[in-house]
């Protein structure tokens, strides 16, 4: 029965082009390899392009990787799923946000200055700031998911 | 030979090499004493790796500039890292589309609170104008923070000091103070360190599980556009007085 099937189509028993194999072997290998994550950074980049073109064109508040990201998103839903390795590229990525965080921040040292003469405000408006906001925010959350959730 | 050395060291500080070398072994030991210290915040990766590069440029006199044009290709991956989040938003897209109108309201009342908190504590305690134009837009990311500050007349480049100094208070106080308020609920915890401390917190929720990055990154997100509009109107309410 199946050999009758694979006889209706002869396409099958030819052997893949070399291009259709490296297609599939890259789709199926499972740890990240060169061409994978380097596949993946292409996407991400062409994703975070279109959105600096969008934001530039429109002239939105936002910045590009915003939109960008946005972008990546619809087209993830257009996909109807995230492909196994560029998930795991784009965890490698994350997971390391704090570290390309860093060459910015350390541009602190340059308000040494400022900070001692104005150490008190700026500092109680960072810690207070802080604090108020985000106990808030999460109290208010709590409150409206549990109204919601009552009726 | 001590021209050689001269020449050499002048050589290596205009190189990215030597910058991105200091940036990453920084990072390896904050991140290694962050484990040691099992995850405490008060050692956030981020502060102490900060701490090690500055005490290295004042060290060796090497002007902030500098280290920054070699450091490019690190901060350049915030852009990528940023898009990468979708990734995340996808995979619990489905609760974060059942919780959409709860967390407009958290939003509009965390963003708000964000901009008022900081200028009432600024000028409570004698801030300069400057300073509290640059503190408004401060529970933001950076870009969008600084593209702010310079529509209403502040300053960018302390902005980004507030921007910073606001993420790093942010994930150092967000372990005990949502224990404080006693929140449970990981999404919820996610969202408020998101709206609050941008993407210094929303690195730091990686250690709460992918759930809780996709509500920081959410948070993180939606804050930035309503900040947009919501400090030059506060700003002029507030400002009156």
């Amino acid at each position: 029965m199946a050999a009758g099937v694979f006889h209706k189509w002869p396409l099958r028993r030819l052997r893949p082009l070399p291009i259709v194999k490296l297609a599939r072997s890259v789709a199926q290998r499972r740890p990240i390899g060169k061409t994978t994550m380097v596949f993946a950074l292409a996407v991400i980049l062409v994703f975070q392009l279109g959105g600096e073109i969008i934001v530039h064109l429109f002239a939105l508040p936002v910045p590009g990787p915003v939109v960008g990201l946005v972008l990546l998103y619809v087209a993830l839903t257009i996909n109807g799923g995230v492909p196994d390795n560029f998930r795991a590229s784009a965890t490698v990525l994350l997971q390391h946000l704090m570290l390309f965080l860093i060459p910015a921040t350390t541009g602190l040292m340059m308000h040494f200055r400022r900070l001692g003469d104005e150490w008190l405000p700026i500092l109680l408006a960072a810690l207070g700031g802080a604090a108020v906001t985000m106990a808030l925010t999460a109290v208010t959350l709590r409150l409206l998911l549990a109204t919601r959730r009552a009726p | 030979m001590i021209t050689d050395i001269h020449g050499f060291w002048a050589f290596l500080q205009a190189s990215p090499l030597l910058w991105l070398a200091v940036t990453l072994v920084a990072y390896q030991i904050a991140y290694a004493i962050y484990l040691r210290a099992g995850r405490n915040p008060l050692v956030n990766p981020v502060l102490v790796s900060i701490t090690l590069i500055i005490t290295v440029l004042l060290a060796t006199r090497t002007p902030y500039p500098t280290y920054f044009d070699g450091a490019r290709l690190v901060h350049f991956l915030i852009g990528p890292a940023t898009v990468a989040m979708a990734v995340p938003l996808y995979a619990h897209s489905e609760r974060l589309r059942s919780m959409l109108l709860p967390l407009g309201g958290a939003l509009l009342v965390g963003s708000a609170t964000a901009i008022i908190s900081a200028v009432a504590i600024g000028s409570l305690f004698g801030a300069s104008t400057e300073t509290l134009l640059s503190l408004a837009p401060k529970s933001t990311t950076m870009p969008i923070a600084m593209g702010i500050t310079e529509k209403i007349g502040g300053s960018p480049s302390l902005t980004s000091l507030m921007v910073t100094l606001t993420g790093i208070s942010g994930a150092t106080m967000a372990g005990w103070l949502l224990k404080l308020v006693r929140i449970d609920d990981v999404a919820t915890r996610g969202f408020a360190i998101g709206v609050t401390a941008h993407a210094i917190g929303t690195a730091y929720t990686f250690q709460l599980g992918e759930v809780a990055v996709a509500f920081a990154a959410i948070g993180m997100g939606m804050n930035g556009v309503l900040t947009t509009i919501l400090v030059p109107m506060l700003l002029r309410l507030l400002m009156r007085h």
